[in-house]
């Protein structure tokens, strides 16, 4: 498990490790916990010429609240997200799904912005801004500009960013509501057999809004849209909540792998779907 | 210092924190501060690094290999290819079954991960980047990874070695992959009261391939003293003398000019007993480089290429009368032993103790077949935990016992308490050719279904199922019971050997002369607690503490010959040579002690620590005053100092049991099943220190936990391994592991010098079938009958799926 020769890079801001990432174009990628990027480089399945560590960047730190609106810096840990109490008030989903996320070990270096910037459909914080309809911030050689978690994801480790860029946050708005995060894996450490994120809002006895995504489904996260629609209006009773869970089934297509075939895994999709949507609205 | 206020009798025996005592591991203060010494922490002055080119094909032709990108990256020493190794005739070496293994691929490779070339730098990191500089021509041959194609008549020839040669080191081979048929029993006979049985269950149990994955992987540093011609190899061996004797054998370098030391060691479990390519490749490129040369294996080689475990096809047949009564056993084994047969097992026992498959009961007739086959896999099928093939064994008779239940409609702890050996009939003489050295099954059995509640836990289950029925739930109760007989501590000299060494050990003990000691033993701890628990049994057969002893072990140089840890053998063995040393220098302690008193020796008794004269309590002699003595005075007719050696040939095996219950709770619509409750009765004899059993105990557990519910090497069709990486290759963390309540019944062996049997494999042996069964009594109401192992998350689901439980 040695990987091939790189050179180390440690900017303290980002112009700086824009700069390096353009000097070397190809040759070079950032890292930030490392913990997906370095086993692929000591699998030597990725190969690396130099390395552009962002932990000395303090602008990619740090948790901003802001009335509605939560900011985090693609710096922060898995162990930061779980750690902040404001933030838990404010989106409990996201240390609902932290807490699921590998071993304490690998939380408490792996980032929210190398989980979201990966690509990897085994990660778990993709399909969760996709139900918070969060938005992420790439800067680039040409500025900065913003995409939407739903319209990031193109395949498996392709994504709208571009090589040049570098993701400094993640944001989104707080929508209160009932949530749930739903995951089956064979181990701590395991990525997902299947996993569901779930948003509902409730007003009176009906459900008012809603959000579903799944991780591991598919090459991307999937958020399903017309898993929502088939909740929204409805008291979330077992027939409703059958419909949702038949719509999101719909818009998945998970491969064979060592977890179990497709067969598998489409049924225990629709288990965990079901039951974060049960779990979500309890909360509602 | 008999004048000092004498203290109580039990003051003094717990003074000694000899047998019976939770003593602390003295071990555990450098491992848990990190300050533990490994192969890998070892740094000698102007040390290379091997790294080795493996194959990416399961089957295929070299057709050439070409070194010269890889020798031109600077810090590059050498490449050594079987070319290399052919004029000194290392490029093959032989197996400790018998066979013989390419050290580096001799013209093909037969499994992937197959060692092709040994690249050796300056430095680890140069080393992995010329591995890929060198440029390796590979023809793929068809691949056969399942052992019943490879006995299939138009099957590809894999050893082509071995062509023309019909019989092996094990009897005829009647097939270009068969390696032997190896049988035991009266096959007639059994096959007659099977025909005319009253109730016949037959089933095909496979006990699947997995790995011993211990935390520290495989590795070395050889070392040739070019001035003096001394070869020293540290490496993670768990028998360093019989690794000094084969590679004394293999290299010509006479065995006093090698020494083998092996240092902490992160686990074994059976993965570290064979010898393996890096350790010859590493001897070899210090030979011709004059300097030291270290080779560790990384996770994925550790898990791909060095030694399996299992791959058991066992076909069971068992035989009953209505009521219920064994009357006979038969099963037929196809065994998978990968590209080589490279199994530890004692030299004439191809399968090992497989032929233990009546396991706990009283079975009048019984034959055993095992057909070992070649197939484009590792090699290996070691003893992962357990005594020579013992795991399988006891799950076949585990498994058996439950598809009899069936057949029968009676409950399985019914079946079982009825074919249990009883007490009386010990020592008992299996039809398979054991004699059982004790064992007290009944008590055994009925305190664990006591200590449960089975009743209550089966009325629970029924009541479950009916809610199941109504819909009211998704979740069903297994449960999971066995009662398991291993047997270990290997061997008898007439009929064990390994490579012609007789599996005897050794314990050579100093007294110092203020009252301390050590002793040095021919076995090899990898995390069992030896320094702990042998010093323990110094200490109540010669009476100074525990705390004043130190044990030493796996430096050939100063240790007495041994044949290693594995197979539970350490206590049986080497805890028997300990003690019948302790009782050499005993008996010299006594004379001095009779001269210093100034009495007959005859007038003397052993009190704890001390000689006392019998009758006169006053009159004694402590251990210590003795050892100081035997220093310090001339005594007529004695030689000076104090010192035994033991060399102990058991004669017979030893026979742990236990009796196990694991509880179940099974979700169907995800196959998740969570362990609700697991009680483990262990019967290991004599006890020498019940934390380290506890501790041994969890243990094993837990790695039959991994085994039964995930763990597995797999291959695809053309013989990739699909988990490779312990991403996907199952080893339990705390969060997994369930809770475990043990508990104990004490049957000590008669045969041994202390009456212990040994524990570290047991539940390993017993833990798998109790897992398993639980997953299978949890399904047995609709119609399960066998399920194949690992009961992963989707196995799982497949039994309810197949039984039609999603509706
Ligand atoms: C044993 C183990 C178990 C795991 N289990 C899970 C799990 O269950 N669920 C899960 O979601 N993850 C899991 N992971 C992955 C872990 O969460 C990673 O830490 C995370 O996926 C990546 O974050 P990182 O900070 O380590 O990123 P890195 O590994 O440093 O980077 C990952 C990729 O993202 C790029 N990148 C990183 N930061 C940026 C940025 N700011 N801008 C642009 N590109 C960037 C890198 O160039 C690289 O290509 C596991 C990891 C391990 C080792």
């Amino acid at each position: 498990m040695i990987p091939a020769a790189f050179e180390y890079h440690r900017p303290s801001d980002i112009a700086s490790a824009l700069a390096t990432l353009r000097e070397f174009g190809d040759e070079a990628r950032v890292v930030a916990g490392g913990h997906s990027l370095i086993p692929m480089m000591k699998l030597r399945m990725a190969s690396i010429g130099h390395l552009i560590d962002l932990q000395d960047i303090a602008d990619l730190k740090g948790i901003r609240i802001d009335g509605n609106t939560v900011r985090i810096g693609a710096m922060v840990t898995q162990q930061e997200l779980i750690d902040d109490a404001a933030l838990t008030r404010a989106a409990p989903l996201l240390r609902e799904t932290a807490l699921q996320i590998a071993d304490p070990q690998v939380r408490a270096v792996g980032t929210i912005g190398g989980n979201v910037a990966n690509g990897d459909p085994g990660n778990d914080m993709p399909a969760v801004m996709q139900c918070l309809d969060a938005t992420f911030t790439l800067t680039g050689p040409s500025g900065t500009r913003d995409v939407k978690a739903r319209d990031f994801y193109e395949a498996a480790y392709v994504t709208a960013r571009a090589d040049e860029e570098i993701l400094t946050a993640v944001s989104f708005t707080v929508s209160g509501g009932g949530h749930a995060y739903e995951k089956q894996k064979r181990k701590i450490g395991d990525y997902a057999t299947a996993a569901a994120a779930v948003m509902l809002q409730k007003d009176g006895t009906a459900c008012s809004a809603a959000s579903i995504a799944m991780t591991n489904l598919s090459d991307v996260p999937v958020w399903s849209k017309a898993a929502a629609d088939a909740l929204v209006g409805t008291a979330c009773n077992p027939a409703d909540i059958g419909s949702a869970v038949a719509a999101a089934l719909a818009d998945i297509s998970p491969t064979a792998d060592n977890r179990g075939p497709v067969e598998f895994k489409r049924h225990v999709a629709g288990v965990i779907i079901r039951r974060a949507i049960e779990r979500a609205w309890s909360r509602a | 210092m008999n004048e000092l206020a004498p203290i109580s009798r039990e003051d003094r025996v717990e003074k000694l924190k000899g047998l019976g005592h939770s003593r602390k591991r003295v071990e555990d203060v450098r491992f848990t501060q990190g300050k533990g010494n490994y192969v890998d922490d070892l740094k000698l002055p102007s040390m290379l690094y091997g790294d080795f080119v493996r194959s990416p094909y399961a089957h295929a032709r070299v057709t050439s290999i070409d070194k010269s990108a890889a020798l031109a990256l600077p810090g590059v020493v050498a490449v050594l290819t079987a070319e290399d190794l052919a004029p000194l005739n290392l490029h093959w070496m032989p197996t400790l079954a018998g066979d013989k293994q390419m050290v580096l691929a001799d013209g093909k490779v037969l499994f992937q991960g197959q060692e092709v070339a040994f690249v050796v730098a300056n430095d680890r990191y140069v080393a992995a980047d010329a591995v890929d500089l060198v440029v390796v021509e590979y023809e793929e041959l068809p691949v056969v990874t399942d052992p019943f194609k490879a006995l299939e008549p138009d099957a590809p020839v894999l050893r082509e070695d071995l062509a023309g040669q019909t019989s092996g080191a094990h009897g005829e081979r009647r097939h270009h992959n068969h390696i032997f048929l190896w049988e035991v029993g009266d096959k007639q006979a059994t096959e007659e009261v099977i025909a005319s049985a009253e109730v016949v269950a037959e089933e095909m149990v496979y006990y699947h391939r997995t790995h011993p994955c211990p935390l520290e992987t495989c590795g070395c540093v050889a070392s040739m003293d070019a001035v003096n011609g001394k070869l020293t190899i540290h490496g993670t061996f768990q028998a360093p003398h019989v690794v000094r004797t084969v590679a004394s054998l293999l290299s010509g370098i006479e065995e006093h000019k090698i020494r083998v030391i092996s240092p902490d060691i992160g686990g074994g479990f059976g993965n570290k007993v064979g010898v393996y390519p890096g350790y010859v490749c590493a001897i070899v490129a210090s030979i011709v480089t004059g300097k030291p040369v270290k080779w560790i294996e990384d996770r994925m080689e550790n898990l791909t290429a060095t030694a399996f475990a299992r791959d058991y096809w066992m076909k069971g047949r068992i035989a009953a009368t209505k009521d219920g009564r064994i009357t006979a056993l038969s099963c037929h084994v196809t065994a998978d032993h990968g590209a080589f047969d490279a199994c530890a097992d004692p030299t004439k026992f191809p399968a090992g103790f497989f032929s233990i498959v009546t396991g706990s009961y009283d079975i009048p007739v019984a034959y055993v077949g095992v057909d070992g086959v070649y197939t484009n896999k590792a090699p290996g099928g070691v003893a992962y935990r357990c005594s020579f093939r013992v795991t399988e064994a006891a799950y076949l008779i585990e498994r058996m016992i439950e598809v009899l239940a069936i057949e029968l409609g009676m409950d399985a702890a019914e079946v079982r308490a009825k074919n249990f050996i009883r007490k009386d009939q010990f020592p008992y003489q299996s039809a398979l050719g054991w004699e059982y050295d004790s064992g007290d099954y009944h008590t055994a059995w009925n305190k664990a279904l006591k200590a449960v509640g089975y009743e209550d836990l089966r009325r629970e289950q029924a009541e479950r199922v009916e809610a199941f029925k109504r819909g009211e739930t998704r979740k069903l109760i297994g449960i999971g019971l066995t009662h398991f007989t291993e047997i270990v501590g290997a061997g008898p000299v007439k009929n064990c050997d390994i490579l012609g060494m007789g599996m005897f050990d050794s314990c050579e003990i100093r007294i110092h002369p203020t009252g301390s000691a050590i002793a040095r033993l021919g076995t090899i701890s990898q995390g069992q607690g030896h320094a702990t628990t042998f010093a323990q049994i110094l200490a109540s057969e010669i009476g100074l503490p525990a705390d004043s002893i130190t044990i030493e072990e796996g430096d050939t140089d100063t240790a007495p010959y041994g044949l290693g840890t594995y197979g539970s053998r350490s206590t049986p063995v080497a805890g028997a040579a300990t003690a019948m040393a302790g009782r050499k220098i005993r008996a010299k302690a006594q004379m001095i002690a009779a001269y210093l008193l100034e009495v007959h020796d005859g007038d003397l008794e052993w009190d704890v620590d001390r000689f006392v004269v019998k009758g006169a309590p006053e009159r004694f002699k402590t251990m210590a005053e003795i050892a100081y003595a035997s220093y310090n005075q001339a005594i007529p007719g004695l030689e000076p100092g104090l010192e035994a050696v033991s060399y102990y040939d058991p004669p017979n095996m030893t026979y742990p049991f236990g009796a196990y219950v694991c509880v179940m709770e099974i979700d169907v619509d995800t196959g998740v099943a969570d362990i609700r409750q697991f009680y483990a009765l262990d019967d290991c004899g004599t006890r020498i220190n019940p934390m380290i059993i506890e501790g041994q105990v969890h243990g094993g557990l837990t790695e039959a936990f991994a085994i039964a519910m995930g763990q597995e090497i797999a291959y695809d069709e053309i013989g990739n391994v699909k988990n490779a990486t312990l991403m996907d290759f199952f080893l339990p963390t705390a969060w997994e592991t369930p809770h475990y309540v043990t508990d104990f019944t004490e049957t000590p062996s008669p045969h041994h010098p202390i009456g212990a049997k040994g524990v570290g494999e047991s539940p390993n042996v017993g833990g798998v079938p109790a897992f398993s069964n639980a997953v299978h009594d949890a399904f047995r109401v609709f119609g399960l009958k066998q399920a194949h192992m690992p009961h992963d998350h989707w196995r799982i689901w497949k039994i309810a799926h197949d039984l039609g439980l999603h509706g």
